[in-house]
């Protein structure tokens, strides 16, 4: 029972992962919140799930589909609504503005071209699932823990052994001395949201392939709960954020397991706030924080 | 003379003056907070079970509702004094969610179907009253202990303290105080709407209060009074687009922080958070 919960609750952190790794690369370049970065993981369910519709490909197309279209909307937005006011200095809340904005743009555009109901992946897509000793895992399961894992994978190479990710990781340290480096911090910017967003479309179909429920508005919870975890995790380190979504998953299903189910949510904010005021620098952050 | 849905979006004009007018406080303070939509509930929750239930007059309600939200403010400002600018903000976020998820759960209140055949008793003129009461307590702040002191930690925390601000009273005082206004705005809103539930007061809700101050700009004590301008009237100006009211609305405010990011108010002080 407890090993079972343990296997479900880090399926639905895998996807958390995803989403709170997204938060913590734009926040490690720019210092910044994205606040339609929920509306993005909402784009990348539907456009998986059109994907699927239209041409009867199977979840793996739509992944694809998704993890590219998302990315081509990060640049969109890096573009239209922060580096403008990056090239004017703007506060810290500018940002925030233009990114609640941009949210209620793909709020409506998603309900006008994918209707408001809430709708899920054709039947065919029903998993299959086998029994291992005392654990039962379904084949959507089984997808969405092992794209978490490659992805992540991927990120980690990304980051530790590229040429573009030794730039991110310059540009996170300080913006100012990577541009006298050399580097082209704007492009940096650039690539790390279509990662990011990229990151939040496939936590999208993952999503929205094991609770069949997408709708234009799936995005404000899961974005709300990524930015809890990026936190929990400590500002901008990705790393922490993917053993935060992990752990913010396991405690969420073991919430829902042996505690009110209903009060889930408040008990992963509880959690986070009790963090937020004893280590303020995260679980896994180092050093001091302004505070 | 005003028809009534002109009186409705001009009450609803009044009350998100009031909660942007209540978040200002907090804020020139340098605390940022996306929980206000949290205060707004309690406030509406409790206004209408005094008025509702037990009876009371609007006025005695909205008090009631006020001070509890105050009281849940001086509670989460302690706490909140250890932080600031994007952990203040996600902190505050996590108690909206918590207050938004208890009432979803709490049966006395409805849960999530929330009450209803709530009495019609908000009217314009206490809308813009309060508002103007509000608005009237900021600017008299301005020159008082109070209003300089709040304007000392927003410029230097470590100076203000150093020369004598109490900041654990004022960084509290401002918090319990933008609540206190929260849970007045919250209880008119429940007079107005008739009906409520967790839904109503959801992050969205804390954003779009949040969106109302920074729009209008942190230099004045008008920042607030234009942006709930802005937001509340844009999109019913805006009912000609009809079925993309919200896209516009959205491209507008994209625009606004890209041409103003300060502010449509900016003053000329570059506000320190």
């Amino acid at each position: 029972m407890l090993l079972q919960q343990l296997v479900n609750g880090l399926m639905l952190g895998s996807t958390y992962s995803l989403i709170a790794i997204g938060y913590a690369l734009i926040f490690g370049v720019l210092g910044l919140v994205h606040l339609a970065h929920g509306e993005v993981f909402m784009m990348g369910a539907l456009i998986g799930l059109q994907i699927v519709l239209w041409t009867q490909a199977g979840p793996v197309a739509a992944l694809v589909g998704a993890l590219l279209g998302t990315a081509v909307l990060g640049i969109l937005i890096e573009l239209i609504a922060f580096r403008p006011i990056r090239a004017r200095n703007g506060p810290i809340f500018a940002p925030m503005v233009s990114t609640i904005g941009v949210g209620l743009i793909l709020q409506e555009v998603a309900t006008k071209a994918f209707g408001g109901e809430q709708v899920g992946f054709p039947h065919r897509l029903e998993p299959v699932t086998w029994r291992i000793g005392p654990v039962t895992i379904s084949s959507v399961q089984l997808l969405i823990l092992g794209t978490s894992l490659v992805l992540m994978l991927a990120l980690h190479l990304w980051v530790t052994r590229t040429r573009m990710g030794m730039a991110m990781r310059a540009s996170a340290e300080s913006t100012l001395t990577a541009r006298l480096l050399g580097i082209s911090t704007d492009r940096v910017i650039l690539v790390t949201f279509a990662v990011a967003s990229a990151l939040a479309g496939a936590a999208g179909v993952l999503v929205g392939l094991s609770f069949n429920a997408i709708s234009p508005f799936m995005g404000i919870d899961m974005g709300v709960k990524g930015l809890a975890i990026m936190l929990l995790g400590g500002l901008g380190n990705i790393y922490g954020a993917m053993v935060g979504g992990l752990l913010l998953g396991a405690i969420e299903v073991l919430s829902v397991a042996y505690l009110a189910s209903s009060y889930r949510d408040a008990f992963v904010f509880g959690v986070m706030i009790l963090i937020l005021l004893f280590r303020p620098q995260g679980l896994f952050g180092v050093g001091r924080v302004d505070r | 003379m005003l028809d009534s849905y002109e009186e409705s979006v001009l009450i609803f004009l009044g009350i998100n003056m009031v909660l942007a007018l209540s978040l200002y406080l907090p804020i020139s303070a340098g605390q940022l907070s996306l929980g206000h939509g949290g205060f707004m509930a309690i406030g509406a929750y409790v206004t209408v079970i005094c008025t509702t239930w037990l009876g009371w007059p609007l006025v005695a309600g909205l008090a009631g509702g006020g001070l509890a939200a105050a009281l849940a403010g001086a509670v989460v400002g302690f706490p909140a004094l250890r932080i600031k600018g994007i952990y203040l903000i996600i902190l505050t976020m996590g108690f909206g969610e918590i207050v938004r998820i208890f009432f979803l759960n709490f049966e006395p209140t409805g849960g999530a179907s929330g009450i209803g055949g709530i009495k019609h008793l908000t009217t314009l003129p206490l809308v813009m009253g309060v508002a103007a009461l509000m608005l009237l307590c900021l600017m008299r702040f301005r020159g008082a202990r109070i209003g300089r002191a709040l304007r000392a930690v927003q410029e230097d925390e470590v100076a203000a303290e150093a020369m004598g601000v109490n900041l654990t009273r004022v960084k509290v005082a401002a918090f319990a105080l933008g609540a206190l206004g929260a849970g007045i705005g919250g209880g008119l809103y429940a007079h107005q709407a008739l009906f409520i539930d967790p839904g109503q007061f959801g992050f969205f809700r804390s954003a779009e209060i949040f969106l109302i101050v920074v729009l209008g700009g942190l230099g004045t004590y008008w920042g607030p009074v234009v942006g709930a301008a802005v937001v509340t009237l844009l999109p019913e100006l805006l009912r000609f687009v009809q079925d993309w009211r919200m896209t516009v609305f959205g491209s507008l405010l994209v625009l606004c922080a890209v041409l103003r990011p300060a502010g449509l108010l900016s003053g000329r002080r570059r506000p320190a958070v």
